[in-house]
């Protein structure tokens, strides 16, 4: 069997994809492979134990039902924590998509120089020069209760109480995730944008297509791999954070990541290892969803 | 030198029977500083434990007193825990908090410590073995008091003994005595009670932490002084009053009494410092941190008392009767022979073996530190910064005045799955 699929596609093909196709089973195909089968075992205090169970997801979805039900319908705390990061992750998106559009339309199109172009990229790379926690940090002089903008707004008497929601907040946690990953918009965008017949542009104008008719009937519609590519790389990372809605939220804002950092620190292996797979899945469907759109193959 | 194995040898006639045999054979090598002939291979121990006990200067000391070589393996608390049980060869010195112990003995990964191979294991302060200060007056006791988990049954027991053993289950090290930290100059009135963290009066400028064992044992000592609930035992709560606890917390949540919480020793010293909250949790080397920035900050004693943690050291199982365990026996016993005693009760935490750590400690930083007494000269950090000047107080007061007044220990519940599960449901709320 192997030695006729060999046949038909060339030996030198599959040995080179080969060293990938192992590292990819090894580190990714397996560990995951894993978190699925742990998340059907039993845990204690202290061990897990092999068994077959759905107590893990059972508890993780305990009570939702009976809550929405109730006379008073509230969330329990999971579909909570799923809502508010869907909520987060698609602010993030949206508002990185616009941005990223507009930038990458500007560098693909306004800026003729190549050198210029480059310049422009690599100041869209500030945000990762510094590490993380820094960055993080830093934040704090400049939206905190007597940071910059604070002070600045009370000198200029536009407020009488420093602004709190300044930081600490679902604002302060969509700007720092817009801040970091619009990047990540951007390079896909510009990338689709640049290889995009600039005959095609001219033969619009020349067809008496407004400006606007150009963007939505031939640009927007031959960026799209682009735009997909960027979403699924902006709405699995923001999914999956728990650090920045962390530190920016300060602490008090729940995410999916949070959850299941919490349980590991309680040696909760299989539950953690069940919101895992529960998340995967939630993040999954959103790829698929996205790449319904686009068969991005097929642009590439 | 010399002074040291004089004092060494005088303090061996304190130790009986096999105990001092075994002193005797580590004793001159942990204490003269000339490796045994014996030993070929390099003296390296990997030590793993909180970043915040791995100082640099200790590890320094060790090399130029013992040449043990120590290779620091820093993790979060959370991540001490999971490492012992789940990579018990990657390291061969554990230093873990007491009360981990319920989970890390069951595992069996941990190897019990022979109370004869230390020789200051009788000198080892009574707040460890019975739960007393050295003056004999009971401390609190609720939670995972290190006297409940200290001693084994037997050498491979997993069981806690109810009374001293020869099997140790952890040479304690380090101590201490938390509680609230405020900015008395944004206060600007006297604190008194822990139910102040919710106070109304501090709307949105309190914090608390994210460690869900020890940010339960704070919302009970809250709870129990705004009158709530009295709690039979606030370190072993039922279901109850855990979703008791957890309300209150949440509907503080909800009017938003709360600025932050906190997780890092780094980010509770930024909110304490940017002024974005005047009372929080903390410990004591944080606020140690903010004051040596120059802004005011208190560890201010609380009515109602401390909630008190311990760590100690613990062998890997991975060593068991190798060149190793009596490098690791050798290291230990170096650590409670004073000089990092004295160390960590300059830092603000007490050290297990006070004696020792006396010896090696000036007369007025002894009375400063320990028995609460005006300083007699400016009091400097082990790294040389001014931490207080002459004349001023330790908050709190003495050892005694503080250890006396421990209301509780950090500690694992039995409920403790319930409990991450509330915990959650509050960060969520």
């Amino acid at each position: 069997m192997i030695s006729k699929v060999i046949a038909e596609k060339g030996l030198p093909a599959w040995a080179q994809a080969a060293p990938l196709a192992l590292v990819f089973a090894l580190f990714f195909l397996v560990p995951l492979l894993l978190t699925v089968v742990v998340s059907f075992w039993n845990y204690t205090e202290y061990e897990i134990l092999p068994d077959l169970t759905a107590r893990n997801y059972i508890e993780a979805f305990e009570g939702c039902a009976r809550r929405l039900l109730a006379a008073s319908p509230e969330l329990c705390t999971t579909l909570k924590t799923y809502l508010t990061t869907l909520r987060i992750s698609l602010t993030v998106w949206l508002i990185t998509l616009v941005l990223g559009f507009a930038i990458a339309y500007f560098l693909a199109f306004h800026v003729r120089s190549l050198t210029v172009q480059i310049v422009l990229f690599l100041i869209c790379t500030i945000p990762f020069w510094t590490s993380n926690v820094i960055r993080m940090i830093s934040w704090i002089p400049l939206l905190g209760r007597n940071g910059l903008i604070n002070q600045a707004l009370i000198k200029m008497h536009a407020v009488n109480e420093p602004v709190e929601w300044l930081l600490f907040s679902d604002f302060a946690v969509i700007l720092a995730f817009v801040h970091l990953y619009t990047l990540f918009m951007i390079v896909p965008i510009c990338n689709s944008m640049m290889r995009i017949d600039r005959s095609l542009l001219e033969a619009a104008y020349d067809a008496g297509a407004t400006g606007w008719q150009t963007l939505t009937n031939v640009v927007i519609p031959l960026s799209k791999p682009g735009i997909v590519i960027g979403s699924i790389f902006v709405l699995t990372i923001v999914m999956g954070d728990f650090v920045t809605v962390g530190v920016m939220g300060g602490q008090q804002i729940a995410s999916v990541g949070k959850m299941i950092n919490t349980q590991m620190g309680a040696l909760q292996f299989p539950p953690a290892a069940a919101h895992a797979v529960i998340l995967l899945a939630t993040v999954l469907t959103i790829v698929w969803g996205l790449t319904r759109l686009v068969d991005i193959r097929k642009e590439l | 030198m010399k002074d040291l194995v004089r004092k060494s040898l005088s303090r061996r006639g304190v130790i009986k029977g096999a105990g001092a045999v075994a002193a005797a054979v580590l004793g001159p090598d942990a204490i003269t500083g000339f490796p045994a002939v014996h030993s070929q291979a390099p003296k390296v121990l990997r030590y793993l434990g909180t970043a915040v006990n791995q100082s640099a200067d200790i590890a320094k000391k060790v090399k130029e007193d013992t040449g043990i070589i120590i290779e620091y393996i820093p993790v979060t608390t959370d991540d001490v825990t999971r490492r012992v049980i789940t990579q018990p060869n990657s390291y061969d010195v554990v230093d873990t908090e007491y009360f981990s112990l319920k989970k890390l003995i069951p595992s069996g990964n941990m190897l019990a410590m022979d109370g004869k191979k230390i020789k200051n294991f009788d000198k080892i302060t009574p707040v460890f073995t019975k739960g007393e200060l050295p003056s004999g007056k009971k401390i609190g006791d609720q939670g995972t008091a290190p006297r409940k988990v200290m001693f084994l049954e037997g050498e491979n027991s997993t069981k806690f003994a109810n009374s001293p053993t020869q099997w140790a289950t952890l040479i304690p090290t380090v101590y201490n005595a938390d509680t609230l930290g405020i900015r008395p100059d944004l206060i600007k009135r006297p604190i008194s009670q822990w139910k102040e963290l919710l106070n109304p009066e501090f709307k949105g400028k309190a914090a608390i932490l994210n460690i869900p064992s020890i940010g339960i044992m704070d919302a009970a000592m809250v709870v129990e002084s705004m009158g709530e609930y009295k709690y039979p035992d606030k370190g072993n709560m039922t279901k109850e009053e855990l979703d008791r606890t957890i309300k209150i917390l949440t509907e503080a949540k909800k009017v938003g009494q709360f600025r932050a919480f906190w997780k890092d020793f780094n980010e509770s010293v930024n909110l304490m410092a940017s002024g974005e909250t005047v009372i929080q949790s903390m410990w004591s080397p944080a606020v140690t941190a903010v004051k040596s920035k120059g802004i005011p900050c208190v560890y201010q004693p609380l009515v109602e008392g401390y909630r008190a943690w311990a760590a100690g050291f613990a062998l890997s199982k991975g060593i068991k009767g190798t060149a190793k365990a009596d490098l690791a026996y050798e290291f230990v016993n170096w650590f409670l022979d004073g000089w990092a005693g004295a160390y960590l009760n300059r830092q603000g935490y007490y050290s297990a073996v006070l004696e020792t750590a006396k010896a090696k400690m000036e007369p007025y930083e002894w009375a400063f530190w320990m028995e609460g007494k005006p300083a007699e000269k400016d009091i400097q950090a082990p790294d040389g910064t001014l931490l207080e000047k002459a004349g001023a107080k330790r908050d709190g007061g003495s050892y005694d005045d503080r250890m006396g007044a421990v209301a509780c220990w950090n500690a694992v519940m039995d409920e403790n799955d319930y409990m991450v599960k509330k915990w959650n449901e509050f960060i969520a709320a």
